[in-house]
C-alpha cells in the first residue's frame, strides 16, 4: 500500500491482452523460493504466454507434482484452478481431468524429480497418451526441496555440494519423450524468456502433449561450478538449434524467410509456429533425426535448445478413445442413465 | 478290491450338490453354466462356486453347482455326484463324495484305483471315445465332451431337455454349426446315460417357481451395471483378478448405452500404467467434476494408499471398488478372503477414515454402487466397496433389479456460476452445512470459484498453512463428518429370532451372509435362539451398536486371520471387548454353514 500517487505511465506490464487483461491479472501469490531460483524466470514465462494467448485464466486447470518446481502454480494465474498433488503423480491427475472436462486447458508443471525418478512412469505414460496439455518439466538436476540430492538428470560426474560425483548416468528427458512417441518435444532455458515464451505458447495450442524440458538452476543447491544445470554451464554450452516464433491465430505470416531454413507449422485452433533453423542440418518434423542431433550434441556437452520436434498429425487422447465432443462433465444424466426400462431388458437376459 | 454294494442315497428333490472336475483352459466354463442356467429356468433355487486356479491352462479346476429348495445357498459341504474329468485330481475329487454318492468319469479308459471307493457309486461314460467319432478336430472333441458329460447330467438328475436346448439355440442363435455339434454332444451323453446308467438318481430335480423375480448374475457385472446408473463417465484401472471382469462389464454396457450413432463414447475408460495411476486419474476426474471410478484388489488397494490420503485431505470424491482376494502379498488370487477390511478403511498416512460399503450378493452390488457416488458427492470422499472375489465372480440367484427413472445423483455441494454470483467471496473449505461438508466449484466454470487444492497443510479456508490450531481445526471437521456419514450410509439387515429375545447375536459382513443364515436355521432347529445381524457400511450406524450393546454375546463371523471387521467395531464404538467373539475362516473358499456352526459351538 502506498501513500504516494503515481503518475500515469503506462506501463509495459499493464498492457491489455484481446480480454482486456494485464500481465498482473495472469499472476498469482508471492513466490516463496530462493531469490534467484530459474523456476520463478519460468512462472514469468508462463504469464507472459498465457497473456499474449489472451487465454482465460479459469479456463486452465494447473497442476503440479511435489517439489520447489511443482509450488510454481500458486505463482501464477491466480484465477485458475490449481492442483499441486502428491510427488510424482501429476500426470495422472491431469489425465484423469482431461478425461472428465476435455476443455479445460491442462497446464502441468513438474520437476526432474518428481517426473524422472518417482514420476517417470507415469509422465511416460501420460506422453505415450497424448493427452493435450502442457507438460513443463523444470530441470535442475536436483532435488531442490529435500535439499540437494541427485536426481535422475544430474549429469555424469556433476558434484553435489560437498564434492562428491554422480556416477549413474543420467535420463535425457528430451530423448526419453522422443522415443516413446511425443508430439511436440522443447527444450529452453529459464533465463532465456526470448526462447522460452513463444515455446510456450506453441505448446499451450497443440494438440496433443506438449513436452517441454526447461533447465533451471537451483541457485541454492546446484549453481556450482561442475554443475550441468548452472547458469554459467547453460549460458556457455546451450546451443538453440531451432527458433520458435508463434504466430497466433490473426496474424498473417507476413515474411517468409530462405525456403530451407524456415518452416510454419499449423497449430490447434488455426495458430501457427514458425520455426527458424539455426542448425543448417536440423529437421524438427523427423523425429529419428532429431533424436541422433540431441544425442551427438549431447556427448559433446551441448545443449541443444528450441522446439526440437513437432508433430501434428498424431491424433490426441481423446481422439483415440473417440469421446464425444462435449466435455463428459458437461453431459446430462439423462444421456448417461440407460432407464428402467433398459434394465428390465438386460435383466431379462439373466434369466 | 471288494465287490460291495454302496450304500443307496436317499431320495432327495431340489437338495443336492454337484462337483465337476476339470483342467481349465478345456472349455468347461460353458458346460458348467449352460447346467446352472438350466436348473435357474427350471425355477429351482441354485448357486455356484467356481473354484478356479491362478493359471490359464492345465491347472485343475472347479465348479460347484448347489441346489436347494429353502433357498440356502452357501458353499456345500459335501456332493452327491462329482464329475471327475481330471485325473491328476481323482484322488481327491473321489474324496470329497457322501457316502452312496456318485462318481462320474471317462471310462475311454479303465478306472484307475485312486477313483474306487466302496461307498460311492461308479458310473462311467467313453466320453473322449466318444467324441473322437462324432467330431472332427482335437479342439472340437475336447471341447464337446464337456457338453457330453452336461448331456449325462442331464439324464441322471431329471434336468428338462427342453431347457437345456432352448439355451443352446439362444447361446448359438447365430452360430449354427456350433449349435448343430452342440446340440449332438448333448443327446451324445444323454442317450448314453438313459441306456446304460441309472438314470434318474435318487437325487434329482423337478420343476419348482422359485426363481419367477429373480435373476442368475455375478456381483463384478451387478457393479458396472451400477456404476452406468449412477453415471459414472470416467474409469480408470489396471488389471487384475478379481475385479478384472467388472470393468470388462462396464466397457460392454458402455459399449451398448453410451455410444452415439456416430460412434463417439459418452464415457473414457483407461487403462492405467498402475493401481497409482488410476487412482490418480479417478481423482483428477472428480476433481474435473465427473463420477469416476476403479476397481482394483488387495495389491491395488496398497498401491493406491498414497492418493486415497490425498482425495481425502483434499476432499474429492472418489469410488472404489475392492474385490477382495486371498493376501498378503500376491496371496492366492483366485481365492476369496475379506482381508481388506482394516487396510481400506484407514488407507493412507495420517489420520484417515474412509466410507465402507459391504454388499452381500450381486442386487446389493447393483445398488451400493450407486449409493457409494451419492455418498463420495455428498461427503467428497473416497467410498469403498469392498466385495469379494465369491460375490464378483461367482454366479448368484438373487432378486431381479429395480430401477427408479426419478433417481437423480445426488451429487453434493458444487456451486457454478449463479451460485458465485450470490456470495461474497467462496473459500474452499468454509462455511460447512451440517454434515460438515462444504462447498466445492469445478475447473474451467467461473474464475470466482478458482482455489488450490492441495495435499499439504491449508486451514479452513483452503490456504497453505503450517499452523498447528488451523491445521487441527480442519482435522477434527474431517473426523466430524466421517462420524456424519453415519446416518446416510445402508442400516444393517436384522432379523430377530422370531421365537422371541435371544442374548446370542449371530453378526456377519458381505458374503458370508449365505452360510450364516443357513446355520442360523440349523442353530434353531437344534433350539438354540439367536439373532441375526449382517452390517453394510462403516462408519457403524447406530442401530449396528444398539444390536451388539442388546446381545450380551456376539459371534462375528468374517473371512480373514485377525478379526478385522472386530478390531473395527472395538475401535469405533463403544462396545465392549467381551461382547463379541471371532468365528474365523479365511482359508480362501467360500464359506459353508456347517463352517459357521462348528464355530459357533466352538466359542459357545
Ligand atoms: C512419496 C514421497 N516421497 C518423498 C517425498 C519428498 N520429496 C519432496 S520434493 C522431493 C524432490 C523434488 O525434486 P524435484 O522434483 O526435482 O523438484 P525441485 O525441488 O528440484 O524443483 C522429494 C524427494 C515426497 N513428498 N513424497
Ligand atoms: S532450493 Fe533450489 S529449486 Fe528450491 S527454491 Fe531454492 S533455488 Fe529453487
Ligand atoms: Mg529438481
Amino acid at each position: 500500500m502506498t501513500y504516494i500517487k503515481k503518475p500515469a505511465v503506462r506501463h509495459p506490464g499493464l498492457e491489455k491482452n484481446a480480454l482486456g487483461l494485464t500481465l498482473r491479472d495472469y499472476e498469482g501469490s508471492m513466490s516463496t523460493l530462493c531469490a534467484g531460483c530459474g523456476h520463478d524466470s519460468i512462472t514469468a514465462a508462463i504469464i507472459r504466454a498465457c497473456h499474449a494467448l489472451s487465454i482465460a485464466p479459469h479456463t486452465v486447470a494447473k497442476l503440479s507434482g511435489i517439489g520447489c518446481s511443482s509450488k510454481t502454480p500458486t505463482y501464477f494465474l491466480g484465477g485458475a484452478h490449481g492442483f499441486n498433488s502428491a510427488h510424482g503423480r501429476m500426470p495422472a491427475i491431469a489425465t484423469g481431468a482431461g478425461a472428465a472436462n476435455r476443455r479445460l486447458l491442462l497446464l502441468g508443471v513438474s520437476g526432474d524429480g518428481d517426473s524422472l525418478s518417482i514420476g517417470l512412469g507415469q509422465m511416460a505414460h501420460a506422453i505415450r497418451r497424448n493427452l493435450r496439455m502442457t507438460y513443463i518439466l523444470e530441470n535442475n538436476g536436483v532435488y531442490g526441496l529435500t535439499k540437494g540430492q541427485f536426481s535422475a538428470s544430474t549429469d555424469l560426474g556433476s558434484k553435489s555440494r560437498r564434492g562428491d560425483p554422480n556416477v549413474v548416468p543420467p535420463i535425457d528427458p528430451v530423448l526419453l519423450a522422443l522415443s516413446i512417441g511425443a508430439t511436440f518435444v522443447a527444450r529452453s532455458f529459464s533465463g532465456d524468456k526470448d526462447q522460452l515464451v513463444p515455446i510456450l505458447e506453441a505448446a499451450l495450442c497443440h494438440d496433443g502433449l506438449a513436452f517441454v524440458d526447461v533447465i533451471s538452476p537451483c541457485v541454492t543447491f546446484n549453481d556450482h561450478e561442475g554443475s550441468t544445470k548452472s547458469y554459467a554451464y547453460v549460458r556457455k554450452h546451450g546451443l538453440p538449434v531451432v527458433h520458435a516464433d508463434f504466430v497466433p491465430p490473426a496474424d498473417p505470416i507476413t515474411l517468409e524467410q530462405e525456403p530451407g531454413t524456415t518452416q510454419i507449422v499449423p497449430l490447434h485452433g488455426g495458430a501457427r509456429v514458425r520455426l527458424t533453423k539455426v542448425a543448417q542440418d536440423y529437421d524438427p518434423r523427423d523425429r529419428v533425426r532429431a533424436f541422433a542431433f540431441v544425442q551427438e550434441h549431447l556427448a559433446r556437452g551441448e545443449i541443444v535448445t528450441g522446439l526440437l520436434f513437432l508433430d501434428e498429425s498424431r491424433p490426441s487422447m481423446h481422439e483415440v478413445m473417440g469421446t464425444v465432443e462435449t466435455p463428459l462433465v458437461e453431459l446430462p444424466y439423462e444421456s448417461l442413465c440407460p432407464g428402467a426400462a433398459a434394465l428390465d431388458a438386460i435383466t431379462e437376459q439373466w434369466r | 478290491m471288494p465287490d460291495v454294494t454302496p450304500p443307496t442315497l436317499a431320495p432327495r428333490t431340489n437338495d443336492l450338490a454337484v462337483k465337476l472336475a476339470n483342467v481349465n483352459g478345456t472349455g468347461s466354463a460353458s458346460a458348467n453354466a449352460l447346467l446352472m442356467q438350466a436348473i435357474f429356468r427350471m425355477g429351482i433355487p441354485v448357486a455356484g462356486k467356481n473354484l478356479f486356479p491362478s493359471n490359464i491352462q492345465g491347472l485343475p479346476t472347479w465348479y460347484e453347482i448347489r441346489v436347494n429348495a429353502n433357498g440356502h445357498l452357501a458353499r456345500a459341504p459335501a456332493f452327491d455326484v462329482v464329475v471327475a474329468m481330471n485325473p491328476e485330481t481323482y484322488a481327491r475329487d473321489a474324496r470329497e463324495l457322501r457316502p452312496g454318492g456318485y462318481l462320474l468319469y471317462d471310462s475311454t479308459w479303465p478306472a484307475p484305483e485312486a477313483l474306487r471307493r466302496p461307498d460311492v457309486h461308479l458310473l462311467g461314460v467313453p466320453l473322449a471315445a466318444m467324441c473322437r467319432e462324432a467330431f472332427a478336430g482335437d479342439r472340437e472333441r475336447i471341447l464337446m465332451k464337456n457338453i457330453a458329460y452336461a448331456g449325462v447330467l442331464v439324464a441322471l438328475l431329471d434336468i428338462e431337455l427342453p431347457v437345456v436346448e432352448q439355451l443352446l439355440d439362444e447361446k448359438y442363435a447365430r452360430k449354427a454349426a456350433l449349435r448343430d455339434s452342440n446340440r449332438r454332444a448333448l443327446h451324445m451323453g444323454l442317450e448314453y446315460a438313459r441306456a446304460h446308467l441309472p438314470c434318474p438318481l435318487p437325487v434329482r430335480l423337478a420343476r419348482m417357481d422359485a426363481n419367477r423375480d429373480a435373476v442368475l448374475v455375478d456381483g463384478n457385472t451387478a457393479a458396472a451395471l451400477g456404476a452406468i446408473y449412477a453415471g459414472a463417465t470416467v474409469a480408470a484401472w489396471y488389471p487384475i483378478t478379481p475385479a478384472t471382469s467388472l470393468m470388462d462389464a462396464f466397457a460392454a454396457f458402455c459399449k451398448r448405452f453410451r455410444t452415439d450413432p456416430d460412434g463417439r463414447k459418452r464415457y473414457a475408460f483407461l487403462q492405467a500404467e498402475d493401481e497409482l495411476a488410476a487412482i490418480g486419474m479417478v481423482i483428477g476426474a472428480s476433481w474435473a467434476g465427473a463420477r469416476a471410478f476403479t476397481a482394483t484388489a488387495g495389491p491395488g488397494i496398497s498401491l493406491m494408499s498414497e492418493l486415497v490420503g490425498l482425495a481425502y485431505y483434499a476432499e474429492i470424491p472418489a469410488v472404489i471398488v475392492d474385490v477382495q482376494r486371498v493376501g498378503p502379498s500376491t496371496g492366492m488370487p483366485t481365492r476369496t478372503q475379506q482381508a481388506d477390511i482394516l487396510a481400506c478403511a484407514y488407507a493412507s498416512h495420517g489420520d484417515t477414515k474412509h466410507i465402507l460399503l459391504f454388499p452381500a450378493h450381486p442386487g446389493e452390488c447393483f445398488e451400493m454402487m450407486v449409493q457409494a457416488f451419492d455418498l463420495a458427492d455428498t461427503f467428497q470422499t473416497p467410498v469403498f466397496m469392498l466385495s469379494d472375489l465369491d460375490v464378483g465372480m461367482n454366479d448368484w440367484v438373487c432378486p431381479r433389479f429395480r430401477w427408479d427413472d426419478a433417481y437423480r445423483p445426488r451429487r453434493g455441494r458444487i456451486l457454478g456460476k449463479t451460485e458465485l454470483d450470490a456470495l461474497p467471496r467462496f473459500f474452499r473449505y468454509s462455511p460447512a452445512d451440517e454434515n460438515e461438508v462444504a462447498a466445492r466449484t469445478l475447473p474451467g466454470v467461473d474464475a470466482r470459484g478458482a482455489f488450490f487444492t492441495r495435499g499439504s497443510g491449508h486451514d479452513e479456508f483452503g490456504a497453505y498453512t503450517e499452523d498447528p490450531v488451523a491445521y487441527t481445526k480442519v482435522m477434527e471437521r474431517l473426523a466430524r463428518k466421517h462420524r456424519a456419514a453415519r446416518k446416510h450410509v445402508p442400516t444393517p439387515v436384522v432379523e430377530l429370532d422370531p421365537t422371541g429375545p435371544s442374548p446370542l447375536g449371530l453378526v456377519t459382513v458381505g458374503s458370508c451372509d449365505a452360510a450364516c443364515r443357513e446355520a442360523l436355521a440349523m442353530l434353531r432347529e437344534r433350539g438354540v435362539r439367536a439373532d441375526y445381524m449382517r452390517i453394510r457400511a462403516f462408519p457403524f450406524t447406530d442401530e449396528v451398536e444398539a444390536f451388539l450393546e442388546a446381545h450380551p454375546r456376539n459371534v462375528l463371523v468374517e473371512q480373514n486371520r485377525d478379526g478385522q471387521l472386530r478390531r473395527l467395531l472395538l475401535d469405533e464404538t463403544a462396545v465392549g471387548r467381551d461382547r463379541i467373539v471371532s468365528v474365523l475362516e479365511y482359508g480362501g473358499y467360500p464359506l459353508t454353514a456347517q463352517q459357521v456352526l462348528a464355530g459357533v459351538e466352538r466359542v459357545l
